[in-house]
């Protein structure tokens, strides 16, 4: 995941970080908070009531002007053109072969002038490739179009981003947004004022959206105002039971939420509908990189499939761990660990369709040891709903 | 066990050595309290079959935590004569009593000459410590 050369990135929150007992490791090219006190107790803080982290490593990229719609339009996998006014969705960048560069979300928002804007958040591994690609597809002629100009901005230092998740991340965050979030909707952001003093007046940009499997909604806001505002979270969620939150958790949560990790279950070679992400491929409509592959790639049938496993022993599967029927290696697993919530060993990898129906069962080689597992539904984990 | 009365090895394991009652010295071996520390949210230990014969510096076992998978290695040559299977079931207490109720196998020393490269509780304090420094 060492995407990035040269020296460390630090987001606005690295010391406190570091003051606050975090122990910091290098992810994608950023020194980021791993945990503050156990992984399972931060993850488990978030799945009852509620955590905060920081995810400033998120590359953010800001696209503007009369031609940005059309130019998104032809550069993600999913539509835009018709995205409404604080819409937010999940979509892939692929190459021309259809392979995955990245999966992102768009959002598309109106700043306090009234102009419409789209953020366009990249994994922080893929930001730089992201970067590279965009500028190859928008060159000068085509960015300065007279009429139709397109204005790119990697936004990713200027602005910090907070994750703010679980059920009682509504009861947190309200204070100090001025918009309704209790009637937000799921894949909704809009851009917002900041209440609170220490934001001075600022504003940001509030989505419900997450990585995490709970309810929860993620904070885009001006660097400089960051380290303030993470501190007022921080002291109010105290008194809440909210704690902050590092990688380690953001990990486990979302494994347990069956969503996949950029260079885990998604690469270059990955093609969108093996991975389970058909949905938000539209082949129909604007022309984008990799979709006359996706056209052809979606008639044939499927090599391989994304799957979620419960492993039968204590013992579990990371990834890259073989998958065997009988003596027979049939595919790779791609993420695991002990699920905090099931207390059992999950797995996500590939295997061919036919072994892909729940309950089938499978071998996992775990360090040598051939480990019994069952194919199971994703998520492992689903949120009671109020 | 007090933790000044034993021995360390740079690998982060503890030994207790004790004379059982044929005379033959037997190590009681654990990990320390730092090592517990620095790995947390423990999930998973494999310890070995009594009767197997280990030797100084090699892996006899595994302990996972929810984030990465450590070896755990045996700091004397011998065979193991017990092994604490109750470890398993109940890894989320080991990093509260690392010493006593904490420790993992037992090994009856065929050799001695791997004792003199253990430390003493002052050397592995400060040891400890300069790891800690390095973060």
């Amino acid at each position: 995941m060492d995407a990035s050369e040269g020296p460390i990135q630090k987001t606005p929150l690295f010391q406190w970080h570091k003051d606050h007992g975090a122990r910091m490791v290098d992810f994608a090219g950023w020194a980021m908070p791993v945990q503050y006190s156990s992984i399972i107790q931060e993850h488990e803080g978030i799945r009852n009531t509620g955590g905060i982290a920081d995810i400033s490593h998120m590359g953010r990229l800001r696209f503007e002007g009369p031609g940005a719609a059309v130019f998104l339009a032809e550069l993600l996998t999913r539509r835009v053109a018709d995205m409404t006014l604080g819409q937010i969705r999940y979509s892939l960048v692929t190459n021309d072969a259809g392979g995955i560069l990245d999966d992102v979300l768009v959002g598309y928002y109106h700043n306090a002038q009234g102009q419409p804007y789209y953020v366009v958040v990249v994994n922080a591994s893929n930001r730089q490739k992201i970067v590279d690609w965009v500028h190859a597809h928008l060159p000068r002629e085509r960015a300065e179009a007279p009429g139709q100009e397109v204005l790119f901005t990697d936004v990713t230092h200027l602005w910090a981003m907070f994750a703010i998740q679980g059920p009682r991340s509504v009861d947190l965050l309200q204070p100090l947004i001025d918009v309704d979030l209790r009637s937000m909707r799921y894949y909704r952001g809009a851009q917002i004022r900041l209440l609170h003093p220490a934001a001075q007046r600022q504003g940001g940009i509030i989505s419900r959206t997450g990585y995490t499997g709970e309810d929860g909604f993620e904070l885009a806001l001006g660097a400089p105002i960051a380290l303030a505002v993470w501190e007022v979270l921080a002291e109010m969620g105290e008194t809440m039971g909210i704690k902050p939150t590092g990688l380690g958790a953001r990990d486990t949560l979302r494994l347990e939420a069956g969503m996949p990790l950029y260079g885990h279950e998604l690469c270059e070679k990955t093609n969108p509908f093996e991975a389970g992400l058909g949905f938000a491929c539209h082949l129909v409509g604007y022309d984008f990189p990799g979709r006359d592959a996706l056209v052809e790639i979606e008639k044939q049938p499927l090599h391989r499939t994304r799957v979620g496993l419960q492993l039968g022993g204590r013992r579990p599967a990371r990834e890259h761990c073989d998958i065997y029927v009988g003596e027979e290696q049939v595919g790779i697993t791609t993420s695991g660990t002990v699920s905090p919530t099931l207390k059992t060993p999950i797995a996500m990898g590939y295997v061919p369709p036919e072994f892909s129906q729940p309950g089938t069962e499978l071998l996992v080689d775990v360090r040598g040891r051939k480990e019994p597992a069952q194919v199971v539904d994703l998520p492992f984990y689903h949120r009671k709903k109020k | 066990m007090t933790p000044e009365a034993l021995l360390y090895s740079k690998t982060h394991e503890w030994v207790a050595v004790e004379s059982d009652a044929s005379g033959a010295k037997v190590a009681t071996v654990g990990l320390t309290a730092f090592a517990l520390e620095a790995l947390t949210d423990l999930v998973f230990v494999d310890l070995p079959q009594v009767g197997r014969n280990v030797s100084a510096g090699e892996p006899f076992g595994e302990i996972e935590s929810v984030k990465a998978v450590s070896d755990i290695y045996s700091p004397v040559d011998g065979e193991i004569t017990e092994v604490n299977n109750e470890l398993a079931d109940r890894l989320e207490e080991l990093s509260d009593d690392p010493y006593t109720n904490g420790w993992f196998v037992k090994i009856r020393m065929t050799d001695e000459t791997a004792l003199s490269k253990l430390m003493d509780y002052g050397a592995y304090q400060k040891q400890c410590e300069e790891e800690s420094g390095d973060e």
